[in-house]
């Protein structure tokens, strides 16, 4: 079925220049995020279903501590803050502007949120809330705890970039890249907080 | 980026010492695709003695059995589980994701090597380590995992249950790791793709195959999310005593088969895209033809991916799961059967009129097509809820996803072996050994597998350890002959291995000279490396002028066209 005349593509330039919308590493950094997104759908699906089969609604179950729903509430703002800062950073650096403070600023605040949420934890446990109580128990520290391990995660990688932007070696597209990880644990809090304490 | 990371020298002098740094701490995609290829092989040889040892006690129940001995309820189960396991996350994954993925894409798309070679290299470690792990769990108090690979609670949550207290643990722990490993892979594998095409090279002269890995390379992250949720949430209830799986406090043990199948199913096109990828390139360079329709396949690639995300609950039929719901799923998975039988048509189509060339490579990639079919109808006959309910947990489903498995896994190695052999090596195999070992081997794999349908049909349950406990099970007292007859045709499978060692052997001693960059006569970009290519794979770097399929042109002499030869080059000449 090929077509005798001579191949359309023939005339191909050789040169075709590619376009890069996005560098390797923000891409390769934007697709781990497609993971963690189903990562985290996956625990939330799941709470809502444990959450749906609980007979009369009775969620979490009467004889348990009560979640810190506005001590945490504040948190989250501290948390969106920080997400904030960070982003501010990446426009300063992209337009040559100062943006080590900025980025420290925003470290900052996340640890402030990791620190408050450790708090939290400390004294829900000394009230005797731990993970063996009921499901909802299991269900709330594993979703705190995995969030609270990418928030971690995510400063460690902020701050390796920071480190880098005193130095004067970073690039755009590490602190980019480090941002848009920082930007999706941020983000995602929000939800989970709704979710889970309200 | 690449380029940098090459601090150790490769060429021959060095090679005593650099040994080490040369193969274990290597960031060159062709050396940790070897890894990935021989580890996986490994792998495999024990998933191998393990169908060996419990084939053996199904056929002769209560038998010693040579090379491991007397088999009990628990060693019975705990094989079954780390056979089916292994084969699938250790070696269709590492094989044809992991390894072809890692040889082919950086040749196929024309640049010096993966996009992070140290993410590239971290991913190998971190399989290595998931692979001692699992091998280590055989060895530990209570023996291996024994709850099936599906691992479903309350079986797989409690050790007073499966009486594999450690061994349960260890087997989540190493699936865990292999799906980070397998994640940092597939990073590199969809970026490089996208970000480092030789120049000229559009979307569609991207070679299928290549296509066919990001794509499953894609469904891989977007749908281990959950499993790996479902993991850590089965580690903590195994260990520290919470309530995910358990109903006793608000849990549900169903909850894991949706979130182990949400996983499981596009897991199944995750290995066979690859395969599927590899026999297209097959076809078409073996049938001196155009790959047929392109674009069409593609877009049944992507239908493909998209509609396994909506299929997984026809594997809980029986579990309890609103008659409604398992509607919907009958529906969808019927739905499915249509772009995977399009795939096939359409190779059929590259064949039609083709010079059709039956070299070894080409068998193997016929023999997947035929084979692959004879799995895929039977998945329709179990996607019909209502014949399911029969079905469901009968030797026909084992026997329905060998014969998808088998044709993904051992024959889609092959055909990717045998053809990339002379690009790894720069050496022959020799054909007659080559046809030989294929045509015993795919003689005692259907003779495994087309008994366990008929013994499936006739009742036989998929987890029973001794039949003769089950005298009902005889339909005309053949059924005991059958179960007889599949682990023959294993013993003919297995043996036949051994033709395929010979092959290596003799080619690995023969002192036939360099067989060239281009041995098969195909057009796409990595025949144009040196064989095997060196650090960076290409003398120059390739510039694209056209699709990966200009074979048997009529305004042409030769019969293929590479994509990287500029247009008038032959006129020139
Ligand atoms: C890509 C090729 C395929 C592979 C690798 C594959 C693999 C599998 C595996 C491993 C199982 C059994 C899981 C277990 O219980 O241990 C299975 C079951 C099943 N497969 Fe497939 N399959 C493939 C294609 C299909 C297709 C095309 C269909 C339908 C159109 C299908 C329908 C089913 C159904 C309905 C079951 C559930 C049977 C039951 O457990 O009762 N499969 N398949
Ligand atoms: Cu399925």
């Amino acid at each position: 079925m090929t077509s005798a005349a001579v191949s359309p593509q023939l005339s191909r330039p050789a040169t075709l220049a590619k376009p890069r919308f996005l560098e390797p590493a923000v891409l390769g950094v934007l697709i781990f995020i497609g993971a963690e997104v189903m990562f985290f759908s996956g625990l939330m699906s799941a709470y809502n279903i444990a959450r749906a089969k609980v007979p009369m609604a009775i969620w979490p179950p009467p004889d348990q501590p009560r979640l810190p729903v506005e001590s945490t509430a504040a948190n989250t703002v501290v948390l969106l803050v920080s997400g904030l800062l960070l982003w501010l950073a990446v426009r300063a650096f992209h337009k040559n502007k100062q943006a080590v403070v900025l980025a420290i600023a925003g470290c900052t605040l996340g640890g402030v949120f990791v620190a408050v949420q450790g708090y939290e934890w400390v004294g829900l446990l000394s009230q005797g809330l731990n993970m063996q109580r009921s499901a909802h128990a299991s269900f709330f520290y594993l979703i705190v705890g995995t969030h609270g391990l990418h928030i971690i995660g995510g400063l460690v990688g902020l701050l390796t970039v920071v480190r880098r932007l005193v130095q004067g070696t970073a690039t755009l597209a590490q602190l980019r890249a480090a941002q848009v990880f920082w930007s999706f644990v941020v983000l995602i809090w929000p939800v989970l907080y709704v979710m889970v304490y309200l | 980026m690449s380029a940098t990371d090459h601090a150790h020298d490769d060429h021959g002098h060095h090679e005593q010492q650099n040994f080490f740094l040369k193969y274990f701490w290597s960031t060159d995609h062709k050396i940790i695709a070897q890894q990935y290829m021989w580890t996986g092989v490994f792998m495999a040889l024990i998933g191998g003695f393990l169908a060996y040892a419990f084939r053996m006690q199904l056929a002769f129940p209560g038998k010693f059995i040579p090379g491991f001995g007397y088999m009990s309820s628990l060693e019975y189960n705990a094989a079954v589980t780390n056979h089916g396991t292994i084969m699938i996350f250790w070696f269709a994954m590492p094989v044809l994701i992991a390894a072809f993925g890692n040889l082919l894409i950086p040749l196929m798309v024309g640049c010096d090597d993966m996009v992070f070679p140290r993410i590239n290299r971290l991913s190998y470690q971190v399989f290595l380590i998931s692979a001692v792990i699992l091998v280590s769990s055989f060895f530990v108090k209570g023996g291996g995992f024994n709850g099936a690979w599906t691992a479903y609670p309350p079986l797989s949550a409690n050790s007073d249950y499966n009486m594999a207290p450690a061994g349960s643990s260890l087997w989540l722990i190493a699936v865990a790791l292999e799906f980070v490993a397998f994640l940092l892979g597939g990073i590199n594998f969809i970026v490089t793709a996208m970000s480092s095409r030789a120049p000229g090279m559009r979307m569609w002269d991207v070679p299928i195959v290549v296509w066919m890995i990001v794509v499953a390379s894609i469904l891989f992250m977007l749908s281990v999310g959950p499993l790996f949720a479902g993991a850590v949430m089965l580690l903590f209830d195994q260990n520290f005593g919470t309530y995910f799986f358990n109903p006793e406090r608000g849990g549900d043990p169903i909850l894991w088969q949706h979130l182990f199948w949400f996983f499981g199913h596009p897991e199944v096109y995750v290995v066979l895209l690859p395969a599927m990828g590899m026999s297209g390139e097959i076809i078409a360079t073996f049938s001196r033809k155009k790959l047929f329709a392109y674009k069409t396949l593609l877009y049944t690639v992507f239908a493909t991916g998209i509609i396994s995300f909506f299929v997984w609950a026809h594997h809980q039929f029986i579990a309890g799961i609103d008659p409604r719901m398992a509607n919907v799923f009958t529906v969808t998975t019927l739905i499915i059967s249509v772009p995977i039988a399009e795939m096939c048509f359409l190779y059929i189509a590259t064949l039609y009129g083709g010079s059709i060339r039956l070299k070894v490579p080409m068998l193997w990639g016929l023999a997947f097509v035929a084979e692959f079919l004879l799995g895929g109808v039977t998945g329709i006959f179990l996607g019909a809820s209502g014949a399911d309910i029969y079905f469901h947990d009968t030797y026909f489903v084992v026997a329905h996803f060998h014969y998808t498995f088998v044709p993904i896994a051992i024959i889609g190695f092959f055909m990717g072996f045998t053809y990339w052999f002379p690009k790894m090596y720069g050496k022959m195999l020799n054909e007659t050994l080559g046809k030989i070992h294929f045509w015993i081997t795919i003689l005692g794999f259907n003779m495994i597998f087309i008994p366990l349908f008929f013994t499936g049909m006739w009742g036989d349950h998929r987890r029973i350890y001794n039949y003769s406990h089950f005298p009902d099970l005889v339909k005309n007292g053949i059924m005991q002959d059958l179960r007889i007859m599949a682990t023959v045709g294993l013993l003919i499978m297995l043996s036949a291995q051994v033709i395929f060692l010979m092959n290596l052997i003799k080619t690995a001693l023969s002192k036939q000279e360099n067989c060239g960059p281009n041995p098969w006569k195909s057009n796409t970009l990595e025949w144009t490396a040196p064989s095997p290519p060196g650090h960076g794979n290409f003398a120059v770097m390739p510039t694209v002028y056209r699709g990966p399929y200009e074979y048997s042109l009529p305004d042409r002499e030769s019969d293929f066209w590479p994509q990287s030869e500029p247009p008038d080059a032959d006129k020139q000449a």
